[in-house]
């Protein structure tokens, strides 16, 4: 089982939520911190990390003795990254996607590729909980081939969960991708509100079914819980605002060691979950590519 | 001509509720989101719509099924797992690189533009502003980003006036990099949380290796006073401009709510302390004519 946490807006507790939910489910689970910008999970599960690995994109390197400056590779990289401009062909790796166009299609085969370091991914455990998060590298900007590669390590074994990244665009795309069900994390407030539906916007062409926990439940207005009942989005879980909860979480306490009360309603939204998935499954109603 | 751009690491630490007082405070300036992918200062500033664009940003792969003899070569060679087992294109995984496209001996494949989004030109309560939605779940966001930048350059150019603010995204990735590049000045909001620290950490040195002058202000600071300090330490050490501390205020929320600025109500701490901010960051740091 499979199971993403999103959240369209940023800091509604992504992390609050996947962190507590795979502490309470311990061994049986698995954490995967896809937000590779912005890894938060470690900060709260503070894990033993037991490797790291560099994660690279192969970018072009051009053999200038071979190289008769045709132009070729110039003409087919969508990504500006390579260019011959009098009688050099120049490149430029931070625009580089790694598709290997030109070096495949270069005529005179000048073209070999270099490693270009994306970031990397550490695995270890909290606990009982295997641990793996993926860190991009300061002022790289490519982050879906490195949230691929901490999906790689994925444990078909345990009950994956994947705390993405915010937004709605290709990061979290990729994130999701794949997943039995995303519980989608948001604040009563307008900007809650608001990114709320993008995000659901952007999953819900993967056909994946989605719940919402509520976080700091009764800080805003009602319009989460409107926008629920008329989208169908079951609401799975309401977290109440609680200082004690925020203090917690500003010294890097997840949220069932602040209020262990907390492990039986994370253990019953997992319940929930797989129900809703199991059920899901049996009934098939959409079939998916 | 000033461009400064509000940014945070660490998402939901009040990056849109500082730019839309700013915004409030500031004179003779154009507004700016590059939040492309969850923009929220128009929910603040209720633009109305001048103009509506379309931002084609790329392109992706079809195969055309009836020309295709299935000799698989185009799934040999994609990198992106975008080419399925039936030898279709799964548009989520096609990166747009057009490599199927060149080695397709049948010529079966062709590249479509995608529409990835839409940007706007406004007039909003507090100004002109541009803003942009990038269509849910797609690619090119750094591209929009750089767009609307561009956008909110010329209209002020137009319009005569001396300011850009600029909201960004969360993260350090593609729209972050693309929103500071070449600004005059960065302003990276956190919160006093391990995570606000460490994400704010990663902000500045992001910043850093741009060269661009960085301040920087703690929302909430009295959440948790021993974070705050630690911050402070490490802003300190790092030679970064400690502008400001704003103290946790519930009429954050309320105004938010209400879909006004913080500083709208001329009421409360918080309000306060984002005053004193303003008056500091545009007569020190943008040296903004009074």
């Amino acid at each position: 089982m499979k199971i993403a946490v999103a959240s369209g807006k940023g800091g509604t507790g992504k992390t609050t939520v996947a962190t507590s939910l795979a502490a309470s489910l311990g061994r049986r689970a698995q954490i995967l911190d896809c937000d590779v910008e912005e890894p938060n999970c470690h900060i709260l599960m503070s894990p033993e990390i037991e490797s790291s690995e560099a994660i690279t994109l192969s970018t072009p390197l051009v053999d200038m003795s071979k190289c008769n400056l045709c132009g070729k590779c110039g003409e087919v990289c969508n990504f500006s990254a390579i260019l011959t401009i009098g009688k050099t062909t120049l490149t430029f790796p931070e625009m580089c996607h790694g598709c290997g166009g030109c070096m495949l299609l270069c005529p005179e085969k000048a073209i070999s590729e270099t490693p270009r370091e994306l970031g990397a991914v550490e695995t270890g455990s909290f606990e009982d909980v295997e641990f793996v998060q993926g860190r991009i590298r300061i002022g790289e900007a490519m982050a879906p081939p490195l949230i691929k590669a901490v999906k790689n390590r994925l444990n078909p074994n345990k009950i994956a969960i994947l705390d993405a990244p915010p937004g709605a665009s290709c990061p979290v795309i990729n994130t999701v991708k794949g997943s039995d069900f995303v519980i989608m994390v948001t604040e009563p407030t307008p900007f809650g509100l608001h990114d709320l539906r993008i995000a659901v916007e952007a999953i819900e062409p993967l056909g994946i079914p989605m719940g919402v926990v509520l976080n700091r439940s009764d800080i805003g207005d009602h319009e989460v819980q409107t926008y629920c009942g008329e989208a169908r989005l079951p609401l799975m879980l309401q977290i109440p605002f609680d200082r004690q909860i925020a203090e917690g979480y500003s010294r890097g306490k997840m949220l069932i060691q602040t209020n262990p009360d907390y492990v039986e309603k994370f253990i019953g939204l997992f319940e929930d979950v797989s129900r809703f998935v199991r059920k899901r499954s049996e009934t098939k109603q959409e079939p998916q590519s | 001509m000033k461009e400064l751009v509000i940014i945070s690491g660490k998402g939901g630490t009040g990056k849109t509720c500082l730019t839309a007082s700013f915004g409030y405070l500031a004179e003779n300036k154009v507004m700016a989101d590059c939040d492309v992918d969850a923009a929220d200062l128009h929910i603040i500033l209720e633009p109305r719509v001048l103009e509506k664009e379309e931002f084609w940003g790329g392109v992706k792969a079809s195969i055309d099924q009836f020309k295709c003899v299935k000799c698989g070569l185009c799934a040999e060679v994609c990198r992106f797992d975008a080419i399925t087992d039936s030898l279709t294109v799964d548009p989520i995984s096609c990166e747009g690189c057009s490599v199927c496209f060149h080695v397709c001996p049948e010529n079966a494949i062709k590249m479509d533009e995608v529409l990835n989004g839409h940007w706007f030109k406004c007039e909003s309560r507090f100004g002109p502003m541009i803003h942009a939605a990038l269509l849910p779940g797609e690619e090119n966001s750094g591209k929009l980003v750089a767009l609307v930048r561009n956008q909110a350059k010329t209209l002020a150019k137009e319009l005569g006036k001396s300011l850009i603010l600029v909201d960004g995204a969360p993260g350090v990735g593609c729209p972050v990099i693309s929103s500071i590049s070449g600004a005059n000045n960065v302003l990276v909001i956190t919160e006093p949380s391990l995570s606000g620290l460490h994400d704010m950490q990663r902000a500045i040195n992001l910043v850093q290796g741009f060269n661009i002058p960085t301040v920087a202000v703690i929302n909430k600071y009295d959440i948790n006073e021993t974070v705050s300090s630690q911050i402070e330490a490490w802003l300190g050490e790092n030679k970064v401009n400690l502008i400001g501390k704003i103290p946790y205020d519930t009429s954050v929320i309320k105004s938010m709510v209400q879909r006004k600025a913080v500083v709208e109500s001329n009421q409360g701490p918080a309000n306060e302390a984002i005053r004193n901010i303003w008056e500091r960051l545009s007569r020190d740091v943008l040296n903004l004519e009074a």
